[in-house]
């Protein structure tokens, strides 16, 4: 397929791309690793007038470890991810999740930022970000600011980002010894996208749940941390019993996606299987 | 040491997997610009206008080319199979118009073509096409299409029947009457489609008083003749070339209005005109496959036997009938429903549907893996209502081994022995330990299923007369030639094409034998109707059985003038000659020799040769075979079914196919990977899903899904050969075989792992949610 005809721009630098941002408005659109945009202006769905490319601003691709807190740049790739030492260490399950994603030429080219500000609501990070309290950096002409990924996600493919902001980082504070990180996705056979994801981070004390993180994507149109859960498993033991009783709660009261391969009847039935399932990779418990 | 029998490698391997292959897309010519097409959004509705303006004027645009712009100058695309006896509706109605005039009957009908100097150009032109339709009610599925008063696709007719076909021999009353149970069940398969990696394309170049047409197809001469009778071309000023071509799996067997009119188009500019279908095109434009619905009852006695059977099928045609779809929805689906069984009495009538839907055809199989769909899904009812092990059940209604086995649909199977095949599954799956697996996972929990199937196909096509008798306006015989050059190598040509079955590595491998030529001398020719005699292309698993039995026929011809040189040069009579190893020989002294390189010198120079020989060495073959084959098996599969997600796992596959003679394992074994994985696709992935009003669910691979290689389990593989007497190299054809075995062993193992749930039948496509569903519909039985 040919997109409609756009007018391409590269920026060398964030400053540089915050400017073109600020200047060619909603014209624009950020092309990073490339690989939602450019299927879907392929499909011409997407018709951006102008296209910022912040592929090469190399300053953005790291990974690093300050105090307890894990920086992963905005042009991390999935791949980098998925093989990092550093990621593996401090927060396997995101590694597991960077895994998951599509193939392997999408991963090498593919950015978290580029996924995160995308945001689709079947995608591999949203929950996962959810679960390990990540916090997005964003940079705009008024300077840099802090998002809680709480407060990330708005709608289907929108973000709090503003017209001019650039996600330049994640922060993920690194798993503590007591922390257990699991993520499950039952993918679309056809994109690999979810059609029900989860993710949980658990604290755990003594056999005990001291804090739990749990959250949900891909049935929804906007991946949501369900904390009614999370207070029900706090001080509970970590036992089938318990995972069994909190799967009830799975999904209570939500609006939940259906199409005519999964209808929302089964995505409400198959969030809480992926609930029990991930519940008991986390605290590594037989059925 | 002889070439056939050996695993050699396709020689076309390394040239594409290194980027070498020339498909259409690859080919430029000078001048040439860029056709788009503008496809109806809706369903069924009038064209009230067309507004061309805009996109006439937009820049780089050539021409843009509406119905009315041709409705008197170019035929229509019409079917070659006309069913007798079957009040098919005339050609008048079911032939497609190039472009849609006044009405249009599918989303994705062609109503506009728009050519421009660039792709992109042409891209942005065709949005500015502006159509204006009144929509009309339409209908997708085969249910509400049959009604009374279902919304009709057609004028002139009073219900959405194309045809119906009845089969019918025996006394079939009396052994319904006589039977202990009669066992009945309505089995819908779900529409899916071919899906070749490359997408259609074509190039068509009509500026030097020749027309020119490069194009994905599977049958580059049935293209020509198409073009000289739709657009009254002589057949003698037309080529087709069909170059290579990445897949087709009877995608590319049938004629298209993009080809078709792109012809037109290119005749009217005197430029050469190119279309590449996009992925998400191909969902709506290129032709789709299965969407049978059947109901169908079995007589059986206690014992096992089945004594009859009696039904209706109903295929979903789509908007118009392909190029073959006729047949597939009647003659090649309902002869061989009774499989391998002996079945007394037969009374099964064949249904056409016409549909607001793209239109269906050959899928791999076309026909007949709904019809073993049915026939096994049964056979696995009858078991279970029995009690009786379903390999059991089938083994008690084995038609006997023989080489005139009449089937109660007419068919004589030549080379039937299913004890061979069940002896070689008996050898490798260890099929009671299986179910003892099964049984004690069930105690454990686990839900274990295993499917066990036997297949025949009928294939090979074909013989030419009864394809004839039943309707094809074609002839399925294949050509060949098979010519020596003065250097002593050789060029085959033949009238069949590869695209990746590896033909043409299967066919130097017969002319090496017979020649005693080495492979790295012989070229083998496909693809282009000024290269190649007259031939009949690629599908229904024709290629070896009667494509390559054309060339051994042309190579024994050379052989047997040859020897006439041979001996004239030795100074011997013919009859004192003998060969063997390349070397034509003295009988009584074999150290008197000339190789057939030194005969094919000879022959090209022409200086000494025998009175009334002519020069050359080379000949033409026609083989005709007298019968179909008809290749068998059994195949099993083995799955796990998650009951808190529906999701299934195979955890083995066991293929035992007697294909007869194999002339290349490693083909013949891939040809069962691929269709096997076809068969596994069709059953737990693909699905084209329209809604009820005629909108494409699944229109591009966001949606539809493919089998992905870590979807598919390890395949075994084995093979019995019981030669067919139909052909002098005893072959069968094999590329059918899979993907018709696998989608009903896939489907039975699932449904047997429901078991425990009371779930008895199951229609597919066996996703998850689908399964999940009958689960808890079921009594909620066993649940955990």
């Amino acid at each position: 397929m040919i997109p409609a005809s756009f007018e391409y721009f590269r920026a060398n630098s964030v400053d540089e791309a915050i400017e073109m941002m600020a200047k060619y408005g909603d014209e624009a659109k950020i092309l990073a690793g490339g690989q939602s945009l450019i299927p879907m202006m392929k499909l011409r769905f997407a018709r951006p007038a102008k296209l910022i490319d912040i592929g090469r601003i190399d300053s953005l691709r790291y990974i690093t470890l300050d105090g307890d807190t894990v920086k992963i740049g905005g042009l991390t790739t999935h791949r980098d991810l998925e093989t990092s030492n550093l990621i593996a260490e401090k927060i396997p399950v995101l590694a597991e999740c960077a895994h998951e994603i599509a193939d392997l030429q999408i991963r090498n080219v593919g950015t978290i930022g580029g996924s995160l500000a995308h945001a689709d609501p079947s995608a591999d990070y949203p929950p996962v970000m959810l679960a390990l309290d990540a916090t997005v950096v964003a940079r705009g002409q008024n300077g840099t600011r802090e998002i809680s990924i709480n407060d990330f996600f708005i709608s289907p493919f929108t973000t709090a980002l503003g017209q001019d902001e650039l996600l330049i980082e994640v922060k993920i504070p690194a798993m503590k010894s007591n922390e257990k990180g699991a993520y499950i996705k039952i993918a679309h056979p056809a994109t690999g996208f979810g059609v029900v994801n989860c993710a949980v981070k658990i604290a755990l004390s003594n056999g005990k749940i001291t804090n739990a993180r749990v959250a949900f994507g891909s049935f929804v149109t906007v991946p949501y941390r369900d904390e009614s859960i999370e207070k029900f498993l706090q001080e509970k033991e970590a036992t089938v019993d318990t995972i069994k009783q909190a799967s009830e709660m799975v999904a209570e009261g939500k609006d939940i996606i259906g199409d005519y391969y999964a209808d929302a009847d089964y995505r409400r039935n198959l969030a809480k299987a992926v609930f029990l399932r991930v519940m008991k990779k986390a605290l590594n418990l037989d059925s | 040491m002889t070439a056939i029998g050996q695993p050699i490698r396709r020689f076309e391997d390394d040239r594409l997997i290194r980027g070498h292959g020339q498909y259409v897309e690859d080919i430029k010519l000078a001048k040439m610009v860029y056709g788009v097409f503008v496809r109806s959004q809706v369903a069924h509705g009038l064209i009230k206008s067309i507004n061309t303006e805009e996109a006439k004027n937009a820049k780089g645009v050539v021409a843009v080319i509406t119905g009315n712009d041709i409705k008197e100058k170019v035929g229509k695309n019409f079917t070659a199979w006309i069913v007798p006896n079957s009040n098919q509706v005339s050609a008048e109605i079911s032939s497609r118009p190039l472009l849609a005039i006044d009405k249009v009957r599918y989303v994705g009908e062609p109503v506009a073509l728009v050519i421009a100097e660039s792709r992109e150009e042409a891209y942005d032109a065709a949005e500015l096409v502006d159509v204006e339709y009144e929509e009309l009610p339409a209908v997708a599925n085969i249910e509400k299409a049959i009604q009374e008063d279902a919304p009709l696709v057609h004028e002139g007719v009073s219900r959405n029947i194309a045809l119906s076909w009845q089969i019918k021999n025996g006394d079939v009353e009396k052994v319904f009457s006589e039977a202990d149970k009669l066992i009945k069940q309505r089995i819908y398969i779900n529409r899916a489609a071919p899906i070749p990696i490359e997408p259609r394309a074509c190039i068509a170049d009509y500026t030097n008083g020749r027309l020119t047409l490069w194009i994905t197809s599977q049958n580059p001469h049935i293209h020509r003749f198409y073009l000289a009778n739709v657009l009254g071309i002589p057949e003698q000023k037309i080529r087709v070339i069909a170059p290579d071509v990445g897949g087709g799996f009877g995608a590319k067997i049938d004629v298209y209005n993009e080809e078709l009119i792109l012809c037109y188009a290119s005749s009217l500019l005197k430029r050469p005109i190119k279309w590449v279908e996009t992925r998400s095109e191909h969902f709506v434009a290129s032709l789709h496959g299965r969407d049978f619905l059947v109901d169908v009852e079995f007589a059986v006695m206690n014992d096992g036997r089945v004594l009859g059977i009696r039904g209706q099928s109903y295929a979903n045609m789509g908007a118009y009938l392909g190029t073959v779809s006729p047949g597939v929805a009647s003659v090649l689906h309902g002869l061989i429903l009774p499989g391998p069984y002996r079945i007394e009495a037969f009374d099964y009538t064949t249904n056409a549907v016409f549909t607001n839907t793209m239109i269906l055809d050959a899928d791999r199989g076309a026909g007949r893996p709904e019809a073993i769909f049915v026939l096994e899904r049964m056979m696995d009812l009858i078991a279970d209502e029995l009690g009786i092990d379903p390999l059991e059940l089938r083994r008690r209604n084995y038609l006997p081994a023989g080489e005139n086995i009449q089937t109660v649909t007419g068919l004589s199977y030549d080379s039937l022995d299913f004890s061979k095949v069940l002896s070689k599954f008996g050898e490798v799956s260890d099929y009671q330990a299986l179910r003892d697996y099964q049984r004690k996972a069930r105690e454990e929990g686990k839900y274990i299923g295993i499917g066990v199937v036997s297949s025949i196909d009928i294939c090979g096509f074909a013989p030419s007369p009864v394809v004839g008798a039943v309707g094809l306006q074609a002839g399925q015989w294949e050509s060949a030639v098979v010519r020596f050059h003065p250097t002593g190598k050789v060029t085959v040509l033949s009238g069949t094409h590869s695209h990746g079955q590896g033909g043409d590595t299967t066919y130097a491998q017969i002319v090496s034998d017979t020649l005693g030529v080495p492979l790295d001398s012989i070229e083998v020719l496909h693809g282009d109707t000024d290269m190649i005699p007259m031939g009949w292309g690629t599908y229904g698993s024709r290629g070896t059985s009667t494509g390559g039995s054309a060339v051994f026929k042309a190579a024994e011809k050379v052989k047997e003038k040859g020897k006439l040189i041979a001996a004239h040069l030795l100074k011997l009579s013919p009859e004192e000659i003998d060969f063997s190893n390349g070397n034509y020989f003295a009988k009584t002294d074999p150290s008197k020799k000339l190789s057939i390189q030194e005969v094919a010198l000879h022959a090209n120079v022409g200086w000494n040769l025998p009175a009334g020989v002519e020069p050359g060495l080379e000949a033409q073959a026609f083989f005709d075979p007298p019968n179909f084959t008809y290749p068998f098996g059994i195949h099993l599969c083995m799955v796990e079914v998650m009951p808190d997600t529906g999701e299934v796992k195979i955890l083995k596959y066991i293929a035992v196919d007697d294909g007869g003679k194999i002339i290349n394992p490693l083909l013949a074994e891939a040809q069962i990977h691929g269709g096997v994985v076809h068969g596994i696709g069709h059953a737990m992935y693909e699905n084209i899903a329209y809604t009820d009003d005629g909108q494409l669910l699944t229109g591009s691979f966001n949606e539809y899904a493919l089998p992905k290689a870590h979807f598919i389990p390890r395949i075994e593989s084995y093979f019995t050969e019981t030669p067919s007497p139909a052909n002098p190299l005893g072959a069968k054809g094999i590329g059918e075989e899979g993907a018709i075995a696998a989608q009903i062993a896939v489907a039975n193992a699932i449904i047997d792992a429901l078991e425990p749930f009371g779930v008895k039948h199951l229609d597919g496509p066996y996703t998850p949610a689908r399964i999940w569903k009958a689960i808890h519909q079921s009594n909620g039985k066993n649940e955990n």
